[in-house]
């Protein structure tokens, strides 16, 4: 199939559609708007149901009924609707429903503003409902990354049973590039025989649900879960290395800021100074394993993000003291450019070579 | 020897939970005997509450979803957006459905959402021990209204009937008690009338059960039946708000 020129925010929603995704449950909020509006132009051209929820609240609780009842479905916002979609994240996580929640995040705290952002990086890994829960994130650094990474996680949210985020920025959302739809790797998918469907009297009734009174039944299901998440961290770590051989400094960035850091590498490079990059793609489970790689000739770690420093605390747990950990970012919808870390690598190695 | 009465197949054999005197399980039963009479036990799905009635879905022998507190018509509108075919129905109580989850409902109704709602009042929170809830009487003694509710500081109690018979979505809006065979009676008619508006594909139908909390209230099972008629009916009157024409 050809390539054709699309905004992210759209590449997206047909990413979603040609993934088998029939039902969409969302609410208004910048930077995210273009996914429910091509959802409610395209959703009913395929018989599925686009539907503009009271609330962010509202949005993901219907989400959660969609998806017990067995369908595939999405919702999308941005990080102050995110952060209201909370609740039902956790719900939809303990009840053990697949679902895909996109978020072009935006600055926060607060009602923050409206430019790309990564400081949901806590929210996102580290669960921002109540309980002991996971879910796989992807951190998509270009449109055709997010097209394939939707298409992707709803066979990944359907194979775990568990919700799947999909975390971009304002940026991934809102800039257009040449996407091509290439079918997913299909799993193997056992049927929803757990969705309520009506008993038909044939069976007993399905029970959607995250409530277990006894403390007892609740810990074997936590551990029932903590399992499930073991093998999420054994089998779906996604991340891209880059140059890391015989790197002076290596980088880690994900999504836009990976692209700047990019082209700090290069800039680096013509000046003799030989810089890598791990880019997690998988923001959880995160890349541990990336960091075994690193070099010896390698003399420190440079963590670069939109935010003051999230990931970090990841980065840190990954090179477990083996390097110094530097940070460098810019927060509120600012974008960091190469040219401020090329300087901060050079600081880093001691003044220009 | 003939029956004249046995327990419905819409109700599973777990013994309720309720406390000795609380309505719910005559509630329970009235719903079920709709849905079995309707012979769409087999095609209804039914959400359950955060409140007394959250372990409905042990009780009715249905498929069910426990929803987030308050969130049910959300949803069971994902559910029946999934599948129009089937019954969808939500059980909820004061606190769930007046308080935390006032907007959920308004926009189910607002949509003409087709689902029917079992909405429980008793006029206070039961499973978290009595506190005020927006039904609570002006006057009423609650945990956290313990000099009995001030209008003047929370208000008066919340009229959901009234309020959502002025939406045109809902199509099937009325008001009963349980706190007499005669009254239990017509109560079960209007659940079956509004499962049959949703049946019809009609629209959002309600039916709000007036209901008692022994416990909570600090009365005798008698005494609570007694208060519901002597103080709550004069509040929250009974009667149909809403209807389509054809249902008598």
């Amino acid at each position: 199939m050809s390539k054709v020129l699309m905004k992210g925010n759209e590449a997206v929603g047909a990413a979603a559609i040609k993934a088998g995704c029939r039902y969409f449950f969302g609410y208004p909020i910048t930077p995210q708007n273009e996914i429910p509006e091509f959802m409610a132009r395209e959703l009913p051209k395929v018989g599925g149901v686009f539907l503009q929820a009271e609330s962010e609240i509202a949005a993901i609780n219907m989400v959660y009924g969609a998806a017990g009842s067995g369908a595939r479905v999405m919702t999308s916002s941005s990080s102050p609707g995110i952060a209201l979609k909370q609740e039902g994240i956790s719900y939809i996580a303990g009840a053990e429903l697949p679902c895909v929640i996109v978020n072009m995040v935006r600055g926060g705290p607060g009602l923050g503003g409206i430019q790309p952002s990564q400081s949901d990086y806590f929210q996102a890994t580290r669960g921002g409902g109540n309980g002991d829960y996971r879910h796989i994130v992807y951190a998509p650094a270009s449109v055709q990354e997010a097209v394939d990474l939707v298409m992707e996680a709803f066979e990944v949210a359907d194979y775990y049973r568990n919700p799947v985020i999909i975390l971009g920025d304002g940026m991934i959302g809102q800039m257009m590039e040449p996407v091509e739809f290439k079918e997913p790797k299909k799993r193997d998918l056992p049927p929803k025989d757990w969705a309520t469907t009506g008993t038909k009297g044939q069976r007993k009734p399905n029970v959607i649900n995250s409530l277990y009174i006894d403390p007892k039944l609740l810990e074997d299901h936590n551990l029932r879960l903590e399992a499930k998440y073991a093998k999420m961290k054994e089998n779906e770590v996604r991340y891209e290395e880059y140059n890391l051989e015989d790197a002076e400094v290596v980088i880690v960035a994900y999504g836009t800021t990976s692209r700047v850091a990019k082209n700090a590498i290069a800039k680096c490079a013509e000046e003799g100074i030989k810089v890598g990059l791990i880019r997690p793609i998988t923001l959880w489970p995160f890349p541990d394993v990336a960091f075994d790689k690193i070099s010896d000739k390698t003399k420190a770690v440079l963590t670069v993000e939109m935010s003051t420093g999230q990931m970090i605390d990841d980065v840190k747990i990954a090179v477990n003291g083996r390097k110094p950990v530097y940070f460098y970012g810019r927060t509120g919808g600012m974008v960091p450019t190469p040219n401020a870390i090329v300087e901060e690598i050079k600081k880093i190695i001691g003044g220009d070579k | 020897m003939a029956i004249v009465f046995e327990k419905t197949k819409g109700l599973t054999e777990k013994p309720f939970h309720y406390c000795p005197g609380c309505t719910h399980g005559i509630i329970h039963r009235l719903v079920a005997e709709v849905l079995e009479e309707l012979g769409v036990l087999g095609d209804t799905i039914g959400v359950a509450p955060v409140g007394c009635a959250v372990f409905a879905y042990d009780y009715f022998n249905v498929d069910m979803h426990e929803a987030a507190h308050g969130r049910a018509p959300a949803v069971a509108t994902g559910i029946k957006r999934v599948h129009p075919d089937k019954v969808v129905f939500t059980y909820q109580g004061d606190g769930d459905l007046a308080s935390i989850g006032a907007g959920e409902i308004v926009h189910a109704a607002h949509r003409g959402e087709k689902i029917t709602t079992i909405f429980v009042n008793n006029a206070i929170y039961g499973m978290t021990g009595g506190q005020m809830a927006p039904t609570t009487l002006v006057g009423q003694k609650a945990t956290t209204a313990p000099y009995g509710r001030d209008e003047a500081h929370t208000g008066k109690p919340i009229r959901i009937s009234e309020m959502l018979a002025t939406i045109d979505g809902a199509k099937f809006v009325e008001r009963v008690s349980v706190h007499d065979p005669a009254n239990i009676r017509k109560a079960k008619k209007a659940i079956r009338s509004a499962f049959e508006v949703q049946l019809s594909g009609k629209g959002f139908s309600i039916v709000e059960v007036l209901s008692t909390c022994p416990t909570n209230w600090g009365l005798t099972p008698v005494e609570a039946l007694n208060w519901l008629k002597e103080n709550m009916i004069p509040y929250y009157p009974l009667g149909n708000f809403r209807k389509p024409e054809e249902v008598e």
